[in-house]
């Protein structure tokens, strides 16, 4: 396993992990472009352009970017995400289409935006924002950040609204585009079997005459806004309830040991919240997760149950963080979830895409790149104290919370 | 294609039980994936959900262990585990290091074979049960499928292994224990192993862990009628969720390939047709999408589609068109597409213990062997345009059952749809 990287003269970095030995190859082109860098007018315009995208250039148009993907066999192994910070676009393929795969994404990079693919790919996405009002928690996700953000950028939904997006305009996205995709501000990470000289190559060759622009971006730390909201939702048959907490950013050293304090917490087998929750059946599902961002970070607790069991779920849940924070963990806590992390990182660790997303994810967050083995060492050295210490300096005490489902008259706990 | 040298082996106890075992010695890891031949089939009809209560019980304690160190001891070996209820079986499965590979599968001897059902536990569980119904019933795609294979298969093998708070309010401690006596047996159960692995070590280590355990003959339930046609779930949601099947064949069927083939010209890439002429050209929907669906005997292929509530009617009326416009044939340039993807999907196949050991047991169920990776790729580069046109022409894709779920129900004219070489 080898890491190589190179720049281009424009400022497009190129970093790959070479496994010979692997069987696929995946590449990923990595933008620091997402809602966070939308203006309220534009709110949805990334994830609108990342659609986009696949709709054709001066040199493909939107059926033969399609062909093309199909023809390399990675149907169900291309695909793109954005996010409130960035926009990937991958493809994992067999080895023999390097070349090829590489030209295509490349060219991509250069979308023409035509207005006709504009407004018909428009409606797609309102069709993709109507799928996630049917879909629990009913638009709950957009809400409760928007709550704990407040004015802060990361407060702005990834998809928009149904009212934002219509009011785009090809011009607005072109606008955009020029803003963020400037190759400064793009990586292209690649992993598994890949012939990393002759990858430099093509993107010299394809990138290389990609202009560079200034391109700005402050991220800064947000004021977190708690407090407790409803949304009411009679459909539903069950009850959401969702939780923000700050938690450490993605810069932060301390990442790692509240990932650990959050496996312990919310992990959805062994955890406390299992045993609270799942193991007696007074919740479908329930857990938490860290998510990191540039300079901030949160954690959040997501229950599903029944109407009639969320106000007692709520004390239940409160009851919990309180003697998590008031005792914090044990030892055998600590060994077991640093037992179950170092079995996830192996599993994972023999996928090449999750590892190309690992390379790529590492430069977005302006990080020196770690291998497996050293990320395993780090969680490998947590202790107890460095534990309880990140649960006392983020008590999840200090939260937003927002319940959605049929019952309207939810109150917060004391 | 770049498939390493496959070594798959197999044993059969006198007990019936199968094990089967793939070496994937470039792995740090090892899978294994258990079918027990328990599934919501075998549920009495007043008591459906009782296969999935059942495999909510057996782990709440088994062997020496209570419910929480059960948990601690998969916690302590890593073993990233699942488990589920499906028609024909209960499924049991993990991943871990390979050097915790038989310890994990030592932990799951005592599960299928020495559960408690602790008493005390029994409502416990059965509020994990109610809880999971409720959850699929905010699914509205989930809902809508589950309804259109309920129709088309009939009861047993059509139903949908939650069953109703009901029929689980009613099952007792004794339906629970019942149940597991006459359906958790070694003969009709396959455990497929896959990943770093030694087959003798692996081979008598299961030995000592089910080779005394004795077969129970299979009762076989009773078959209730489908119903086809036309069904409307009225509901207020933002999209109607639509739901399609038409006959197709079973897994083992000789045919099956063929089908395969078709069905991914309909929906297999992002050039596929579905794609391309109801989501590229039309913005009709977010998600559309066929598939192939088998039951042991028999099979259909499966549509589904969300769409907004007004343009719910133009995206069936597309659909039918691409559905019955297959009979007019799929052209060389789309076999072509499947192949590779086939190909890179097999060969993507072997970074994932996981999913061998899933695929090794599946095998086993619908085929009574295992395909290699290098089989399965040989026999779709063989496949022929000509065949596969003379299957569609044989097998027309005709008498189309629809579930709707939405404002509104939709009209759908099983004889008024002729085939259009337009799109």
């Amino acid at each position: 396993m080898e890491y190589r990287q190179h720049q281009l003269d424009n400022g497009l970095t190129i970093l790959a992990e070479c496994n010979p030995r692997a069987y696929m190859s995946a590449f990923g082109f990595f933008v620091k472009a997402g809602s966070c860098d939308e203006t309220p007018s534009i709110g949805g315009v990334s994830h609108f352009l990342e659609h986009m995208v696949y709709k054709g250039t001066p040199n493909r148009s939107a059926e033969q970017v399609n062909l093309e993907l199909d023809e390399m066999g990675c149907s169900s192994n291309a695909n793109a995400r954005t996010s409130e910070e960035s926009t990937i676009y991958h493809a994992a393929v067999l080895p023999e289409f390097q070349s090829q795969m590489i030209h295509l994404m490349s060219d991509l990079m250069r979308p023409s935006l035509r207005e006709v693919d504009f407004e018909t790919e428009k409606k797609v996405i309102i069709e993709e924002i109507m799928m996630y009002q049917d879909q629990p928690p009913y638009g709950g996700h957009e809400q409760i950040m928007a709550n704990f953000f407040g004015e802060h950028p990361l407060g702005q939904s990834v998809l928009g609204t149904v009212d934002t997006v219509s009011g785009l305009s090809p011009h607005q996205m072109r606008e955009y585009f020029d803003s963020r995709y400037s190759p400064g501000n793009i990586a292209f990470a690649a992993a598994g079997d890949v012939d990393f000289e002759q990858m430099v190559v093509d993107l010299e060759r394809i990138c290389g005459d990609w202009q560079p622009v200034e391109v700005g971006r402050v991220a800064r730390r947000a004021d977190y806004h708690t407090g407790f909201d409803s949304l009411h939702q009679p459909s539903s048959q069950q009850q959401y309830l969702l939780q923000l907490s700050p938690g450490p950013s993605a810069e932060s050293p301390d990442r790692y040991a509240a990932r650990v304090a959050t496996t312990i917490l919310g992990d959805d087998s062994g955890s406390r919240m299992y045993w609270d929750f799942l193991d007696p059946g007074v919740a479908e599902s329930a857990g938490a997760g860290s998510y990191e961002y540039l300079n901030n970070g949160l954690v959040m607790t997501y229950i599903c149950c029944s109407p009639e069991m969320a106000q007692e779920n709520l004390a239940r849940l409160k009851k919990l963080q309180d003697q998590f924070l008031d005792h914090g963990i044990t030892q055998k806590e600590l060994d077991l979830a640093k037992r179950k992390i170092a079995s996830h990182i192996v599993l994972s660790s023999e996928r090449t895409e999750r590892r190309m997303f690992s390379v790529g994810a590492q430069w977005l967050i302006n990080q020196p790149f770690k291998q497996v083995s050293e990320i395993a060492e780090i969680y490998d050295s947590i202790t107890l104290a460095q534990v309880n210490d990140v649960i006392r300096k983020h008590p999840p005490q200090v939260n937003t919370t927002l319940v959605i489902g049929p019952q309207a008259d939810l109150q917060p706990v004391p | 294609m770049t498939v390493e040298q496959e070594i798959i082996q197999s044993h059969q106890f006198e007990n019936g039980l199968v094990l089967i075992g793939q070496s994937m010695p470039w792995l740090e890891s090892a899978a294994f994936s258990f079918q027990v031949p328990a599934g919501c089939r075998y549920d009495p009809v007043d008591q459906i959900g009782v296969a999935n209560f059942v495999c909510e019980m057996v782990q709440r304690g088994a062997g020496e262990m209570d419910s929480r160190q059960y948990i601690e001891r998969l916690e302590q070996l890593g073993v990233d585990y699942s488990s589920s209820a499906s028609v024909y079986g209960t499924h049991y499965s993990g991943a871990s290091c390979s050097a915790q590979l038989h310890d994990a599968l030592t932990v799951f001897a005592d599960v299928l074979r020495r559960p408690h059902f602790p008493a005390e536990q029994m409502e416990d569980g059965r509020q994990v049960c109610y809880q999971e119904i409720a959850a699929i019933a905010d699914d509205l795609p989930q809902r809508t499928l589950i309804e259109l294979r309920n129709r088309y298969y009939g009861q047993t093998d059509g139903r949908d292994c939650h069953g109703s708070a009901t029929s689980v309010a009613s099952i007792q401690l004794d339906d629970l224990q019942n149940f597991y006596q006459q359906n958790y047996r070694p003969n009709g159960m396959i455990l497929g192993v896959a990943g770093k692995i030694d087959w003798p070590l692996l081979k008598d280590h299961v030995a000592s862990l089910f080779a005394d355990w004795h077969a129970r003959p299979e009762v076989i339930p009773e078959a209730s009628p489908a119903e086809h046609g036309t069904c409307h779930l009225p509901f207020d949601s933002q999209q109607t969720h639509i739901a399609i099947a038409y006959p197709g064949v079973c897994y083992s069927d000789p045919d099956y390939y063929r089908q395969a083939g078709s069905v991914s010209v309909l929906s297999g890439g992002m050039s596929s047709r579905l794609f391309t002429e109801v989501r590229e050209k039309r913005g009709l929907c977010y998600s559309v999408f066929a598939s192939n669906h088998s039951v042991l005997d028999r099979g259909c292929v499966v549509c589904y589609c969300g769409t907004s509530a007004e343009r719910a009617q133009e995206s069936l009326d597309v659909i039918l068109q691409q559905l019955v416009n297959l009979k007019l044939g799929i052209t060389a340039d789309e076999l072509r597409r499947l192949k590779v993807q086939v190909r890179s999907d097999l060969i993507m196949q072997q970074e994932s213990c996981r999913a061998r050991a899933g695929s090794l047991t599946g095998d086993w169920f619908h085929f009574g062997r295992v395909r290699t990776l290098d089989e399965c790729n040989s026999r779709i580069s063989s496949l022929t345009v000509e065949e596969i046109n003379r299957f569609l022409q044989e097998h027309p894709p005709r008498q189309f059952d629809l579930v709707t779920l939405g404002p509104h129900p939709l009209e759908i004219n099983n004889d008024g749809i002729s085939s259009t070489p337009t799109g």
